[in-house]
């Protein structure tokens, strides 16, 4: 591979998966990390005052290719993703058609092949359609070069379905993700059950129905043996679940979002749907408890759910909008503030979840800039103060609940495989 | 009509949101209104030339009349545009429908609709006054407003009275509503019917929660009924119309309990036979016909003092 040497000198450079966090110079050549060389011979970018991090990873994101496009494409999703310094994403199955087969797969390959700008992983389903009534073939689908199953969007209702996937995927060796949601208890419901649904007259949606689903699957994770990953995990009950299951050893796993841990469900009270989400944005005993899974590492990671919708699809009264929020250009800032600045993280803390823990989840090649390791890195200025806008983003989706907010933390540089994809608020 | 008192508000969303002042300020102006009903010619000029379309997207025919009727008196010309005939059923927006009706001239839009939030939302749409006239389970202002006209009316300051809310809480905007104004009042509520349909947590809002006819009841300065809507609750809520009647129905008995001058309410339609037997219905303690008077003459008031905002704040842009 013909790239550009580069040397990234004076940055402090976090590496949680070599635990190094010092001032230093970074050295890329052959879309490699590698060991040092003469100055002369690379492009040198100077990175005094910055961080020098592993490229971030997302374990999910939704690109909406194939059948939504006009939300979002693997080329614009891809574009989001290096600019909120992202290398490495996982996109969910639950486009049109879902990939419940190798030939969606395939396609998808295809897009990424030609238009991703940054590394992308593909899922598959667990059933047939999304539909909740028997299995996807989950076989065909891991040859198809899919990391993990998951009917995200949706939930396996049926408990022996459900024993039956996730006894199958370990024979292959891969993790089931669950949207934790028993559907009997929200249906119709637009936000968190609590004080705010009961007071501005919205059907309300309890934790328990994540709940739940979440002691089901801890139930049948032990049975089957599967590695089963709980996403955006929003409630304290799952958290607390989640951390007496794995001090026993069961193989769960849990990521939580940077919305669910800085926002609450009071930010409904303009009834406006940016706000809107599933699960729900819930109260703050919540979102607190969600911070302490963290910090235990009861919860693995940072996941952000990117959920692109155009602004229309989102200008109606809140009933009948669609849940989600874009969230892979803001990540970074929102946790930096949220779990850095406002609850004791250090640095490498904040970044060993958005980068080792997620990539660790599912067995990526991603996450660490240890010698040899594909260059992917990112370089941020996590001070710099700036206004998300309209125009700003690259996403084709601008449903975000930080449009005109200030946010302190912003991406310089993105590099995948030793080549900039991102740099200075441009895509190369 | 003229006080020191100046309001503001151009348009009407919710109780919640509305100072004790405010309503106070509403309640007095509707008093003067309901004198001139008692007059031969009922009209008065204060919307004359103004159009208040009414957007009914959820059929409601007695609030639609209501503010139908209290327009009317007022002089303003009345544009209806309810569910069924609605383009709204026809994949229009309610952004599409609003600009619409603006297009139209309208100059107040009164608004009934099933998603909670959508008045807020048509406001930030629109550059004429909204009036909710119901938006789900959120709030009912003006059914409100027209139950602590009647209870003012009917047992003088609401100061320290004690109110039963009996029924289907959860799902009711008038409850919402009536609990905001009541408190703001400085009334006593108490909530009380089966915990499938009274939940604890509407302590958050300030009122007392109860499961205990009896308790709930002794005492009290008037009770309200809410309709019970076994159609819409399926089986999930109560196990029949039945066991409701047997637990918590009003009748003579359990009307004892209440103070002698107590008032029954209700804001209609009636189950007669499930929330109230039919002949304490008629009684000399309903006063759920003094309760419909009542609503034109608070319609009347909200839809001047919201016109009066309006024009006062877009005359005070131009200079
Ligand atoms: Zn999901």
């Amino acid at each position: 591979m013909s790239v550009e040497p580069l040397i990234i000198e004076g940055g402090r450079i976090v590496d949680p998966s070599s635990n190094r966090d010092e001032v230093g110079d970074l050295f890329l050549r052959d879309g490699v990390v590698s060991t040092p060389f003469a100055r002369d011979k690379a492009r040198v970018i100077d990175a005094k005052g910055k961080v020098v991090s592993p490229g971030l990873v997302d374990i999910h994101v939704h690109f909406r290719e194939p059948g939504q496009t006009h939300k979002e494409d693997v080329g614009s999703g891809t574009r989001a993703a290096a600019a909120g310094g992202f290398t490495t994403v996982v996109c969910m199955p639950n486009t049109s058609p879902p990939c419940d087969n190798p030939a969606t797969i395939r396609y998808i390959n295809n897009a990424i092949a030609e238009n991703a700008v940054v590394k992308v992983h593909t899922t598959g389903c667990l059933t047939k359609g999304m539909e909740g009534d028997s299995l996807a073939p989950i076989g065909s689908l891991k040859k198809a070069g899919v990391v993990a199953v998951t009917d995200d969007g949706r939930c396996v209702q049926n408990n022996a379905l459900m024993r039956q996937v996730a006894t199958y995927s370990e024979m292959f060796d891969l993790p089931v993700m669950d949207h934790c949601q028993d559907t009997s208890l929200t249906e119709g419901s637009v936000m968190h059950e609590g004080d705010w649904s009961l007071r501005l007259g919205l059907k309300g949606w309890p934790a328990a129905a994540e709940d739940i689903i979440v002691s089901r699957n801890i139930i049948l994770s032990e049975l089957t043996r599967a590695h089963i990953h709980m996403q955006h995990v929003s409630s304290a009950g799952s958290v607390s679940l989640l951390r007496r299951a794995k001090q026993r050893g069961v193989a769960v796993s849990g990521e939580a979002s940077p919305h669910h841990i800085s926002l609450t469900d009071k930010y409904l009270g303009g009834y406006d749907p940016v706000f809107k989400m599933n699960p729900p944005l819930r109260s703050e005993d919540h979102r607190l408890a969600l911070i302490e899974g963290l910090r235990d590492g009861t919860l693995d990671c940072i996941a952000t759910d990117h959920a692109p919708h155009r602004n229309y699809e989102k200008d109606v009264e809140l009933d009948s909008a669609p849940f989600g929020i874009t969230g892979l250009e803001t990540s970074l800032p929102v946790c930096l503030e949220t779990l850095h600045r406002s609850s004791g993280f250090s640095l490498s803390e904040v970044i060993d979840l958005m980068t080792r823990k997620p990539a660790g989840l599912l067995d990526l090649q991603a996450g660490t800039l240890s010698e040899g390791a594909d260059a992917d890195v990112t370089i941020f200025d996590s001070e710099k103060e700036w206004t998300p806008t309209i125009d700003g983003f690259q996403s084709r989706s601008d449903n975000s609940p930080w449009l005109g907010q200030t946010l302190r933390g912003q991406v310089e540089t993105t590099i995948v495989q030793g080549r900039i994809v991102y740099e200075d608020g441009k895509i190369l | 009509m003229k006080s020191e008192y100046e309001w503001t508000r151009r348009n009407l969303i919710g109780i919640e949101n509305l100072t004790p002042e405010e309503v106070t300020f509403i309640l007095d102006t509707a008093v003067s209104f309901k004198k001139t009903m008692g007059r031969s010619v009922k009209k008065l000029p204060s919307l004359r030339g103004k159009v208040v379309a009414n957007l009914f997207l959820e059929p409601s025919t007695r609030t639609r009349v209501a503010f139908e009727v209290a327009a009317n008196r007022l002089s303003a010309d009345v544009l209806t545009v309810s569910g069924s005939s609605s383009s709204i059923t026809k994949g229009e927006t309610l952004r599409d429908t609003a600009q619409n009706i603006e297009a139209l001239k309208a100059d107040m839009i009164v608004i009934r609709h099933s998603a909670p939030g959508s008045p807020l939302y048509l406001s930030q749409l629109v550059d004429i006054p909204v009036v909710n006239a119901g938006d789900g389970a959120h709030e009912h202002p003006t059914q409100a407003l027209l139950d602590c006209f009647t209870l003012r009316e009917k047992i003088g300051s609401l100061e320290g009275k004690k109110v039963a809310i009996l029924g289907d809480i959860l799902f009711s905007r008038v409850a919402r509503s009536n609990i905001w104004a009541l408190r703001k009042l400085g009334a006593h509520v108490t909530l009380v019917g089966p915990s499938t349909l009274v939940p604890g947590t509407f302590e958050s809002m300030g009122a007392e929660v109860s499961h205990d006819l009896r308790s709930a009841l002794t005492d009290a300065d008037a009770v309200m009924l809410l309709r019970i809507q076994h159609e819409r609750q399926s089986q999930m809520h109560f196990p029949s119309l039945g066991e409701y009647t047997s637990l918590f129905g009003l009748n003579r008995e359990r009307t004892s309990w209440l103070k002698p001058e107590a008032v029954i309410m209700h804001p209609g339609p009636l189950n007669r036979g499930v929330e109230i037997d039919s002949d304490l219905a008629d009684s000399s303690r309903s006063v759920i016909l003094d309760q419909v008077t009542n609503g034109i003459a608070v319609r009347m008031a909200v839809l001047y003092l919201c016109a009066s905002a309006d024009e006062w704040q877009k005359r005070e842009a131009v200079l």
